[in-house]
């Protein structure tokens, strides 16, 4: 695992480099700070926008403090998008989804991990090669199968799928059981406990970090997830806020602080979580790849 | 590893063995019943409806190759590919190219406040992509857009961006450049990995700092540059969701197929989309997915093939 600690330098040459490179650090600072704050802006333009009158998110020059700060723009976008109905939705699809791949991984992935059974090494690379196929050549006819079986229209599409594990999760959690010590496991298994058993009361007590990075990446992926409900769902009633903030900017739009509260509410749980968990979400993309 | 394997006979498979592919095939089997069920059968349900005339309530008739054959006179067809390849061309290597800048400056030696950096740039990356491109919409917008009002100030021309269709794409890029934090995310943790000792050997030879940076620094993580490329090209040959929301979000609705003013916004996943569940031509549209498989694995094998002699991989040395 990649951690961010940077040796000591010896003094001497620290010292020596120092006066060396003094020229080239206050270069990198500069450079450092000024696209950080490139980078900054758009979010904090956003929420500038979404406490904003009308008249004065269009106003030029622009100005970065609203004012008056405009709060009633947050119930007037939350009550336009049918808040607590899109909410729900979303809940009702990230939730199950989270604890179905969760338990779903957990299973694959011990499988893959702790056990050795013939031809398990060709399986796991026919489950890494399953990720290299693009999602457009399976979704027509899974379309095909969901709604022979009635399930468009339902969440069932976005959820089932979730319970029968994800290549990327089971093969990060693999790697982290097969770091966990065996005598662990032969310890238990002289002591009659099954495969499950040492699973629940061995391996994933000890794997508490990976299961949040589990967690956290499905909760993001399926929060923000657009595909998946705008082809499955195909009911407004059901729509989780991201097709319904989708929806309502295109009906409206020019209403710019209605538009932009709307995306700073979609968004905040998210920065939230990322800033409570920032090392989890590193650790993650580092170990596996996995791209937002 | 267990007791038992001892104990097996010498002839087939002992019992402990049998007992372990019962428990390994059991704890998969959630995994092996995806695969079946919502993979593999998929895959191959697909490939047949390639070749036949479907339109979802009636059953699939074969044609053969029409679908395939049809495609050459498609001019969406083309005009998706080539939006695409715009992306592929310009905008991949732009992505690359700012995540390396923007990691070699955070993992320049001496440089505090790493992690708060590391966080900003990451940021973008947290925000759901339906806000990230509403966000742009308004960003970029003609008028009071913070991008033109900002141009406006240095006097440099303002163009209307998702507004004009030569302009759209490049509007397209400015978003996915802001948005490559998960590329430097895996480019810090490949330059962290880079032996200290080969710069001090460099150090003692006298080299350069950009000496360094080409000779050591670029090739110690050419895996992780050529990991990105390959992945980021996957990417935008699928790219939808920010097409879809600022094709919405810029042109009229009622329309029926999106793609953004005069189809500048058509890309590949989007064509492919428009004709799967706006016009239904489902065979039509399995066609264009396994065209678009081949791409990407010729692109893959392409690339691959290329860098064979520029990929340092320290495993082989």
């Amino acid at each position: 695992m990649t951690r961010t600690t940077l040796r000591p330098d010896p003094p001497a040459r620290a010292a020596r480099g120092l006066a060396r490179l003094s020229g080239w650090r206050l270069v990198t600072y500069v450079a450092l700070i000024a696209l950080g704050s490139i980078y900054l802006l758009p979010l904090l333009w956003m929420v500038a926008t979404s406490l904003k009158t009308g008249p004065q998110a269009i106003a030029s020059p622009p100005t970065l403090i609203p004012s008056p700060f405009v709060w009633e723009n947050f119930p007037k976008a939350l009550t336009q998008i049918n808040f607590p109905l899109a909410l729900r939705n979303s809940l009702l699809y990230a939730i199950p989804a989270v604890v179905g791949t969760v338990i779903s991984c957990s299973l694959v992935a011990y499988g893959f991990a702790r056990i050795s059974w013939p031809g398990r090494d060709v399986v796991f690379v026919i489950l890494l090669a399953t990720m290299m196929l693009p999602s457009q050549v399976t979704f027509i006819p899974l379309y095909v199968i969901y709604a022979r079986l009635g399930w468009i229209g339902t969440f069932l599409p976005l959820i089932v799928p979730a319970f029968l594990g994800n290549p990327f999760f089971i093969f990060l959690l693999r790697q982290f059981f097969r770091g966990i010590p065996d005598e662990l496991s032969s310890a238990a298994r002289i002591d009659g406990a099954s495969e499950l058993q040492i699973l629940l009361r061995i391996i994933l007590p000890l794997s508490i970090p990976a299961l949040i990075t589990v967690a956290l990446f499905t909760f993001i992926d399926k929060w923000g997830d657009f595909f998946g409900p705008l082809v499955f769902l195909n009911n407004a009633d059901l729509y989780p806020l991201s097709v319904a903030i989708q929806t309502f900017q295109s009906a409206h739009k020019t209403d710019w602080p209605l538009s932009m509260a709307a995306s700073v509410v979609i968004s905040a749980p998210l920065v939230v979580m990322y800033f409570l968990a920032q090392r989890k979400f590193i650790e993650g993309i580092t170990l596996t790849g996995i791209k937002g | 590893m267990t007791s038992h394997a001892r104990t097996g006979r010498r002839r087939g498979p002992s019992p402990g063995t049998r007992r372990n592919l019962i428990a390994g095939l059991l704890f998969i089997s959630p995994w092996l019943v995806g695969f079946l069920a919502f993979y593999l059968y998929p895959a191959l349900a697909s490939l047949y409806y390639s070749f036949t005339d479907f339109k979802i309530l009636e059953s699939p008739t074969w044609v053969g190759l029409d679908n395939y054959g049809k495609l050459g006179a498609d001019p969406l067809f083309w005009k998706s590919l080539g939006n695409t390849l715009y992306l592929a061309v310009f905008g991949l290597p732009l992505s690359v190219l700012s995540a390396l800048a923007i990691s070699l400056l955070l993992n320049s030696r001496g440089i505090r406040g790493i992690s708060i950096f590391r966080t900003i740039f990451y940021l973008p990356v947290v925000v759901p992509t339906v806000a990230v491109a509403i966000l742009w919409i308004w960003l970029l917008n003609p008028q009071y857009g913070l991008v033109n009002q900002a141009l406006g100030v240095f006097h440099l021309p303002q163009p209307r961006w998702f507004f004009d269709p030569d302009w759209t794409k490049a509007g397209i890029i400015l978003m996915t450049v802001w948005g490559v934090g998960d590329v430097v995310v895996i480019y810090l943790g490949a330059l962290q990995g880079v032996p200290r000792d080969l710069y001090d050997a460099a150090d003692v030879d006298g080299a350069g700092r950009f000496a360094k940076i080409r000779n050591i620094t670029i090739p110690m993580i050419s895996p992780a540059i050529l990991f990105n490329l390959i992945t980021g090209a996957i990417a935008i040959f699928q790219y939808f969701t920010q097409a879809y929301v600022i094709s919405e979000g810029t042109t009229s609705r009622g329309s029926g197929a999106i793609g953004g003013i005069q189809n500048s916004l058509l890309f590949y996943g989007l064509h492919l989309y428009n004709n799967a569940f706006r016009y239904f031509r489902l065979g039509y549209a399995s066609a264009l997915a396994w065209i678009l498989l081949l791409i990407i694995l010729g692109f893959t094998i392409l690339m691959l093939w290329v860098s064979r002699r520029r990929v340092y991989y320290a495993s082989e040395r």
